[in-house]
């Protein structure tokens, strides 16, 4: 597949880039600028989605490759292609962006600016999904990071700057050690493939390499520790996440959309393209805790349990409406990182042992981890969609000062409690759909932490309730009298698809689920040829 | 796989679709408003009236409209859910591959990938779901018909009709699912649904309070029974009913494995009591029995949808067909018992007998009945708990019928009442003239619910703060039997059902059948049966009793109140509605028992069973060979006792309310006999809400403010972190102090770039974008040194490996 000469994911990658340029050149003109932006991303959005059916799941490898020279020197390449995971992330990113910049015409200022960030953004997150190697990735990755620093930084609410320093320090943090970790795998393995090392860097031992001297052991533990840290702030796995509510609620609504939506999701899909097939030693070897021993993939899931228990409790105790949504999640996100350590645990078993107990429940929990990034994409967009369309209308997020809001706007009322429901994972809509997948493949694995867990899903209950009724239940709170408060019919038409795709999934969730399962199976159950069939 | 309508496999696919669609279809296009003053007498009575606001109501055509999708949808399944019965039966008939547990009604489809293997979901017609489906169906559309005239004044009536046409469809999807997973996801969309509907008048405090606490209290158990199916489905691959129940091997694996955490018990008690505590919360079984009677608060038809036809029956009924799970690995009818059966027997037995104490306390005429339910369900839960498969299943049918027409007499009863204040409203003779009557009343109800709605300052009462008159309250009633004759009839029907009147109601069959059960192992010696027998014998007396007492206040002596006096159904749509699914019920509640008389009964036996029980001969069939019971021996001391308590709990009833009915404003004459303080207690449910307030409620909300998002977050993670900033900070001060005070001149290079560290730093604190930038130029400068440095030493490292 090309498009005007170039492959098509290529064109992916660099079309958002090439439209935001052209914005910055554009007239500063308000409604031109809003509707170039939403025609060059609803566009995009559409290749994107062919790119997703496209993809066969009948041969569940990488497809659409290319490889073309780039950075010789440091043996780098263009070396971009999608499997089933990456295919729904771009699925994703392609039908968020233009629900985002239809949110963004609420934007005054700057507005071609505005605009362009979104799209500069959109495509670094094409990029790093995309990317089969690890130096594109990393850029790619570093890259999404400046759009929305400064979407944050001039577009945001009243404490926006602390917001945006926050988050950019944190990310920041991240970033130095995982291009450090970059640099130590891809120097020492004389590759940046993804694919290539995936194959050769796990077996790497004492006497294959070293870097400044250091031994391998050593570079291994402080490469995984980079990517670690550097990704776990991005899903973000708890303790690393306190960067995110600030920068949630502080971002304007289509920033915190496309934040909660797809760039947490680049933490998780870090986990799962280069964490787990680089480190299956690292992951299950012993680690000593105080006399309490466990590895690495146990850490995890327990950091996982965390995040979804102190998650739900935190966003059950705000007062702020899109803070309650933004530790939402926190909370949803600790699902992904439940679903991945088991993935790390059985991908690493079947790597050094050529076989794991734990295969079916891994092959569940990673389907649900994936689906639950996607799923979570649909709900946190729709519900920061509604929190800014009432916060746009009543310019407090103090669900303390709404009440009763469902007289006045019953339509809203409708798809707040649609798309809560669909947060809160209830049956036949999206969400549960992948959080039962995840407790059902951690169940055999982590069978305690997944019971604890479960007060985490009480408690999302707790906080979707709290949301409801501070927004919509109770006696009318005469203050908003004389306010339109009803959804625009803007919004509406944004959040329509979001709405769909729930449902759709929810029901029916093969329509993904068969793309996701066939890529997701292929990488856990041949991890052992990889290793040389041991 | 393709559909063919006359394929009878794939008919149960579209039993849920007609009420799905009726949703669907009304909620996107028929449900219109319009906006009229807030003030308007057509913003019903239970609506706070905003000054000069308009709010929307339902406008006409939108009413009528949305009425007749929501009917034709329900029409819909039952017509089709008649035919799979139809079918169901003839296929029984024939007996030809086997009876209908063998051969069934199945067909599914790939629904979820798992690896390289499909879950598959799917529907399914065995002897269990045809005799749910001759029950859910008939009592929904009465419900629905019912609804058209009880909700005929309410400005959302649309919404009401779209809300229980989900409520409706959702109950049949969990009825015909073949497996676990569809069947947790009726369960759960019913559980929003109640929520939805609970707060339906979502302005009043104590309709979304109720509201939050059912969904609350529901999905503790939920996200426990999420827990079982994830374990079912981990040890078995599966979670189809036909796969797990219906397969000895399978139940066999699951009894003999031991379970991975609580190592004495087998994966199959695990599970079973991971599915039983699920139950629990649905069906408001003790301790998580708090939020059924506050669910009281949604209108009328909704308390007969969660009471009766769906919510707890769907709880009950989960049971039942997951039976052969808890069964497994004991024989209960030989004296050995499994853990989920004992659990089941003792939290059967204590709510049964629990709830029933609470209820003769309770003046609420809903609430009275909302305490029964939770006894009666009690009473389902422990005969599972000592084997009685086909008792709890006929009791559960029976019960059915015979609530939701309580439930539904008593919404005619407050519709009466609510008229009748109307009445005295327009005529001016207000009774509230008399302060020293309701003075007296308050002070005998110290805990009276209604106080609840005073708590929110912000809501204002209809009436301007005045109290208001409570039409639920059965202290305002009396006499009721002249001015509502039929709903005095069909409610005494009802009563005298649930308190088993002999004989003649179907109350009475299958409480008595689950009293044989219990009796026959009493006499072996077993421990459950004994308990449970006595306890569900004992609860039976006070059922027995508040149902006289709840009869007698309500119906019979004068009118205590002005309005009572004036109480009716009025005439027309509203009444014949409302009247029409009695008198239905009231015959099912009358003969739904006769298909379940032992044979060795004197004379009905021979006359109703010649071949064996009915009912029996045709369920056992969902048991697997091994677990189908055999008829007990026809024994006449569970009968006599049936007997007994039924008619000495109404004769005790009787004698205290109905020879000398209570005057107005004269004292419950229970209060004297039960001394206050016990009578309080029980009024006052024995302060589980405190209780669970004080021990869960409130530290639940303090931890997650306090210390999930103040103390961890904001001070712990937070504070580490601006802590290391503000170190940073002050280095950066400090060198540069040092370097323009100090060493200025002596040292140009170093200084210069420990300033310029000091210098990055500082922008924590300032701010400016241009720093930003610069950190950006910073950055990549150094991504690019780090590159170049390492390129060199890559050419040595691809040498090795």
């Amino acid at each position: 597949m090309t498009i005007v000469g170039i492959d098509v994911l290529s064109f992916l990658v660099f079309a958002p880039a090439v439209a935001a340029l052209a914005l910055l050149l554009l007239p500063q003109n308000r409604l031109i600028a809003r509707v170039a932006a939403l025609g060059a991303s609803a566009v995009i959005g559409g290749i994107a989605a062919a790119v997703f059916f496209a993809y066969n799941a009948a041969s569940p490898d990488f497809q659409m490759v290319i490889q073309a020279p780039w950075f010789t020197v440091l043996n780098a390449s263009w070396h971009i292609g999608i499997d089933g995971i990456s295919a729904s992330m771009i699925l994703l990113t392609g039908v968020l962006t233009p629900l985002a910049v239809l949110i963004s015409f609420e934007v005054e200022e700057r507005v071609n600016t505005h605009m362009a960030l979104l799209l500069f953004f959109q495509a670094g997150l094409f990029g790093v999904f995309v990317a089969m190697d690890m130096m594109i990735f990393f850029l790619f990755y570093e890259l999404t990071l400046v759009p929305m620093f400064f979407i944050i930084d001039q577009w945001g609410g009243p404490n926006r700057k602390y917001a945006a320093t926050k988050f950019f320090i944190y990310s920041m943090g991240g970033s130095l050690g995982m291009l450090l970790a970059v640099q130590l795998v891809g120097v020492t393995a004389g590759t940046f493939s993804i694919p290539e090392l995936a194959q050769i860097w796990p077996t790497f031992t004492g006497t294959d390499g070293t870097f400044l001297g250091l031994p391998i052991q050593t570079v291994k533990a402080l490469a995984f520790l980079g990517f670690f840290i550097a990704f776990a702030i991005k899903v973000p796995v708890w303790p690393f996440h306190t960067w995110l509510p600030d920068a949630h609620s502080e971002a304007p609504t289509a920033g915190s959309m496309l934040l909660a939506g797809v760039m947490l999701k680049l933490g998780a899909y870090g986990f799962l393209r280069l964490v787990i097939p680089l480190f299956p030693d690292v992951w299950i070897a012993d680690v000593n805790i105080l006399g309490f021993v466990t590895n690495w993939a146990g850490i995890f899931a327990f950091l996982a349990m965390l995040g979804v228990v102190l998650g739900a409790f935190a966003a059950f105790g705000q007062t702020d409406i899109k803070r309650l949504v933004a530790y939402s999640s926190v909370n949803h996100m600790g699902f992904v990182a439940m679903g991945l350590a088991v993935t790390a645990l059985a991908y690493a078993q079947q790597w050094l042992h050529g076989t794991s107990a734990h295969m079916q429940s891994a092959i569940i929990a990673t389907n649900g981890a994936v689906m639950q990034m996607f799923n979570h994409g649909l709900s946190s967009a729709g519900m920061f969609l509604l929190a800014g369309a009432i916060y746009h209308k009543t310019h407090t997020r103090d669900m303390t000062q709404y009440g009763g809001l469902w007289v006045r706007a019953p339509i809203y009322g409708g798809i707040f409690i649609f798309t809560s429901m669909a947060s809160l994972g209830l049956p036949g809509l999206n969400g549960f759909v992948s959080e039962f997948m995840v407790v059902r493949g951690a169940w055999s694995v982590y069978t305690w932490l997944t019971v604890i867990a479960m007060i985490g899903l009480l408690f999302t209950g707790g906080y979707i309730l709290k949301g409801i009724r501070a927004v919509l239940h109770g006696p009318f709170n005469l203050h908003w009298r004389d306010y339109h408060l009803e959804i625009e019919l803007r919004e509406f038409i944004a959040i329509a698809p979001l709405m769909v795709l729930m449902l759709i999934t929810g029901l029916a969730p093969n329509w993904i689920l068969n793309v996701i399962n066939a890529s997701v199976t292929h990488i856990l159950t041949t991890a052992s040829i990889l290793s040389g069939g041991m | 796989m393709n559909f063919n309508i006359n394929d009878p496999n794939f008919l149960p696919w579209l039993i849920p679709v007609g009420p799905l669609l009726g949703f669907v279809i009304i909620t996107l296009l028929t449900n219109r408003s319009r906006l009229i003053p807030a003030t308007s007498p057509q913003y019903g009575g239970h609506h706070p009236d905003y000054d000069g606001m308009l709010v929307p109501v339902v406008t006409n055509w939108s009413r009528a409209v949305s009425i007749i999708v929501g009917m034709s949808g329900i029409v819909m399944a039952w017509l089709i859910s008649l035919a799979v019965v139809g079918n169901a039966f003839g296929l029984n008939a024939d007996g030809i591959g086997g009876k209908l547990g063998q051969d069934v009604h199945a067909s599914a489809l790939d629904w979820m990938a798992t690896g390289l293997t499909q879950f598959r979901m799917g529907v399914l017609v065995d002897p269990l779901t045809t005799i749910m489906l001759i029950m859910v169906p008939l009592a929904c559309l009465m419900i629905f018909i019912y609804s058209i005239g009880y909700m005929a004044n309410d400005p959302r009536q649309a919404r009401f009709f779209s809300l229980i046409a989900l409520f409706a469809g959702a109950m049949l999807t969990l009825v015909v699912a073949d497996n676990l997973l569809l069947l947790f996801v009726g369960w759960e969309v019913m559980g929003l649904c109640s929520y939805m509907l609970i707060g339906f008048w979502f302005e009043k405090p104590s309709a979304y309070k109720a509201a939050i606490k059912a969904f609350t209290t529901t999905r503790i158990a939920d996200v426990i029974m999420l827990l079982g199916i994830a374990y079912l489905f981990a040890e078995t691959g599966t979670l189809s009913f036909r796969e797990i129940v219906y397969n000895a091997e399978v139940l066999e694996h699951l009894a003999t494995t031991p379970a991975v955490i609580f190592g004495g018990l087998s994966a199959a008690g695990l599970i079973g009591i991971f599915l039983i505590i699920g139950t629990v919360g649905k069906s408001a079984q003790f301790p998580l029995h708090v939020w059924l009677p506050d669910a009281m608060e949604g209108p009328t038809p909704v308390s007969a949808m969660i009471h009766a036809a769906a919510m707890v029956s769907a709880g009950i009924y989960a049971l039942i067909r997951m039976y052969p799970l808890f069964e497994i690995g004991g024989h209960p009818h030989d004296g050995e018992f499994t853990a989920p059966l004992m659990f089941m027997a003792l939290v059967g037995s204590v709510t049964a007998l629990f709830a029933a104490t609470i209820a003769v306390a309770q003046n609420d005429v809903k609430k009275v009945l909302a305490y029964s339910t939770i006894s009666q369900l009690g009473f389902m839960v422990a005969a599972l708990g000592i084997g009685a498969y086909i008792a709890a299943t006929f009791h559960l049918i029976t019960h059915a019928f015979f609530k939701a027409l309580l439930f539904m007499a008593s919404g005619a009863v407050i519709h009466g009442m609510e008229h009748g204040e109307h009445h005295v409203h327009a005529h001016g003779d207000h009774a509230h003239d008399e302060p020293a009557e309701h003075a007296e009343d308050h002070d005998a109800a110290p805990a009276e619910h209604r106080h609840d709605e005073h708590t929110d300052a912000t809501y204002r009462e209809p009436e301007g703060g005045a109290p208001r008159f409570d039409p639920q309250d059965m202290m305002n009633m009396g006499g009721l039997r002249k001015t509502m004759p039929v709903t005095f009839i069909t409610f005494l029907i009802g009563g005298l059902s649930l308190a088993g009147f002999p004989l003649i109601t179907a109350g009475f069959w299958s409480k008595d059948e689950i009293l044989a059960d219990a009796w026959h192992g009493l006499t072996e010696g077993f421990g459950p049966h004994t308990l449970v027998f006595i306890f569900l014998a004992l609860a039976a007396f006070l059922t027995a009793f508040y149902t006289a007492r709840q009869l007698c206040l309500t119906f019979l002596g004068e009118p205590r109140t002005e309005e009572a006096k004036h109480a009716s159904l009025g005439e027309g749509i509203v009444s014949a509605t409302m009247t029409l699914p009695l008198i239905i019920l009231a015959v099912f509640a009358i003969f739904a028992g006769f298909v379940g008389v032992n044979p060795g009964f004197p004379i009905l036996g021979g006359i109703l069973s010649p071949n064996g029980i009915p009912f029996k001969e045709f369920l056992k069939y969902t048991l697997i060979a091994e677990m189908q019971p055999s008829t007990l021996a026809f024994d006449a001391f569970p009968v006599l006792v049936s007997f007994i308590v039924a008619l000495g709990g109404l004769g005790l009833g009787y004698m205290m309310y109905g020879r000398k009915p209570l005057a107005a404003g004269e004292p419950d004459p229970l209060i004297k006999i039960l001394s206050p303080s016990v009578h309080t207690t029980l009024r006052n449910k024995y302060y589980f809400d405190e209780l669970y307030i004080a021990a869960f409620v409130k530290p639940s909300q303090w931890v997650s403010r306090n210390v999930a998002y103040l103390f961890i977050d904001k001070g712990v993670i937070d504070g580490f972190l601006h802590l290391i900033a503000r170190v940073f900070t002050w280095i950066g001060d400090f060198l540069k102090m040092m370097n323009t005070w100090l060493i200025d001149g002596l040292l140009d290079g170093v200084p210069e770039l420990v300033a310029r560290f000091g210098f990055i730093i500082r922008w924590i604190q300032t701010g400016r974008i241009q720093q930003y930038l610069l950190l950006v130029a910073v950055m990549a400068i150094v991504i690019a040194v780090v590159f170049a440095l390492s390129a060199g030493g890559s050419s040595a490292a691809v040498g090795t490996p």
